[in-house]
């Protein structure tokens, strides 16, 4: 299977101590804990759940699809992608960090691991669509690239959670080990869409996340930036 | 799924299948807009009308076009499939409102309900869709496909409101989709799911513990050039600008009254025109 091989470059690209922002945002789990609304582990647990089947197969299902077209060759699809993600991302705030962290992404991974495709996206790129075409450059597969993502995101709350919330880290760990399988078929799920039209993409929505990320934008004190 | 229902009994043939149609135009004189097309069928009954309780946009203007939906029998119930084609002509106004909340029903013989609207909006044309909630009731199986294509310089306003649940009742499965698309281009595209089988809905990230969820989308090119600033107005409730000229209302709350609230205003904050203003002596 194609990409098979790219084991390492997918272990590179998941990975939060690439350097381009990911670490600077808890995944709305800031926010949520600030409007009161994750208290305790198991509504962590519903969180991270919540948000892995919304905002979290979005950005897998346009990250795989993001790779699938550039790996076609089809760069011409991107633009049409961008709007699609768009329209699933009702926070202006929430679209503004996406195209904030695919900026940082794009940065770093022209330094990293340079590729014609990079200049073919717009100034500031959705970040899940720069992953995409990252993970097109290092031949992994669009299924990889989902998975990555959904790791991605779950990492990136769990490692906040230590931050915002009196918690045991192992505890946090022990909710990850539960998703596991949900993370496998959510991959799956987001490869399987990126085969067919952007128009039908995944478009799950996450009201209180909009909703929690423009208050958290007016934060007078927060560890995060989203 | 719901683990604790019985199995399901073969059902019999007895869903309901409903598909009406309305459709709108620029009258004669080129100012009054009149119904060109109204085809109700069974439970969908469609009916011109007089303005009733608050409206956006159209608040006593006589020159619009006036229907309302009317539910003819309950439900829709599980294996019921209803359509609904609107067509606002270019030019003209057509409001729609409905005449009661719509209530989702589980179905004697199981099965899933289905309702979906596929709506045009033409050049130059204004179209305010202002239905009352739709209720999930336990054990109901429900999906709800909206797709709206609007014409790049038509505006539009429409609410929607998800109640999880008659009062103090678990919702069943419910699952809606709006996707408006602007001369072809995706503009704004959101599924809801709630119930038993949506895996973490419950969670702080999607509704938590609330018991309504809405929104109010609306499409002006007058903000081609930048649609109004976000607002977080409530705790449960922001306003949006979207990437093109359009907003989101979104709203959380723990019941259909408190999301009302919440949504009336958020049309507050936008102003102007928006404000729904009460037309007679309805008070919703």
């Amino acid at each position: 299977m194609d990409g098979a091989g790219g084991s390492a470059a997918l272990l590179l690209l998941s990975d939060g101590r690439l350097p381009a922002g990911g670490y600077a945002h808890s995944g709305g789990l800031e926010p949520a804990v600030t409007a009161g609304r994750v208290t305790d582990m198991s509504d962590l647990e519903r969180f991270l759940v919540g948000r892995e089947e919304t905002a979290g197969l979005i950005a897998a299902a346009f990250s795989a699809a993001a790779c699938e077209r550039s790996r076609r060759g089809e760069l011409f699809e991107i633009p049409a992608l961008e709007a699609e993600l768009d329209a699933r991302i009702p926070s202006s705030e929430l679209r503004r960090i996406s195209r904030e962290l695919g900026r940082q992404l794009r940065r770093a991974m022209s330094a990293v691991h340079p590729h014609p495709h990079y200049d073919a996206l717009g100034a500031a790129p959705h970040q899940p669509v720069v992953m995409g075409v990252a993970a097109a450059s290092l031949d992994l597969s669009p299924r990889d690239m989902a998975l990555a993502i959904l790791h991605e995101t779950n990492a990136d709350a769990a490692a906040a959670a230590a931050k915002v919330l009196r918690v045991d880290p192992f505890d946090v760990h022990a909710i990850l080990a539960r998703m596991a399988t949900r993370l496998d078929r959510l991959a799956g799920e987001a490869a399987r869409a990126a085969q067919g039209p952007s128009a039908d993409l995944p478009a799950p929505g996450s009201p209180l996340a909009d909703i929690a990320a423009e208050h958290h934008r007016r934060a007078d004190v927060r560890l995060f930036a989203s | 799924m719901f683990v604790s229902s019985p199995p399901e009994p073969a059902p019999h043939a007895n869903h309901m299948v409903a598909r009406a149609v309305l459709a709108s135009e620029l009258g004669p004189d080129g100012r009054r807009s009149r119904v060109s097309r109204l085809r109700s069928d069974g439970p969908l009954v469609l009916r011109p009308s007089h303005p009733k309780g608050a409206e956006p946009l159209t608040h006593r203007r006589t020159d619009a076009a006036r229907v309302s939906l009317a539910a003819g029998t309950a439900g829709p119930l599980g294996g019921d499939d209803y359509a609904l084609s609107i067509h606002v002509g270019a030019g003209s106004t057509l409001v729609l409102q409905d005449v009661a909340a719509m209530l989702v029903l589980p179905g004697a013989g199981g099965g899933r309900s289905r309702m979906s609207l596929d709506i045009r909006v033409d050049d130059g044309a204004t179209f305010v869709w202002w239905p009352e909630p739709i209720i999930a009731a336990h054990r109901c199986d429900h999906t709800h496909d909206i797709r709206i294509e609007i014409a790049p310089d038509a505006r539009m306003i429409l609410r929607e409101e998800a109640i999880l649940g008659r009062h103090g009742e678990v919702p069943g499965n419910f699952a809606s989709r709006l996707r408006i698309t602007r001369g072809g281009a995706a503009l704004y595209d959101q599924r809801l799911r709630f119930g038993p089988s949506a895996a973490g809905a419950d969670g702080a990230a999607v509704l938590g513990d609330a018991g309504a969820v809405g929104s109010i989308i609306a499409v002006d090119p007058a903000w081609e050039r930048g649609a109004p600033p976000a607002d977080p107005y409530d705790r449960g409730a922001a306003l949006t600008p979207l990437a093109g000229p359009a907003i989101a209302i979104g709203a959380v709350a723990a019941d259909s009254l408190a999301l009302r609230r919440l949504l009336v205003r958020g049309l507050d904050i936008l102003g102007g025109p928006w404000i729904a203003r009460h037309n007679g002596k309805d008070g919703s």
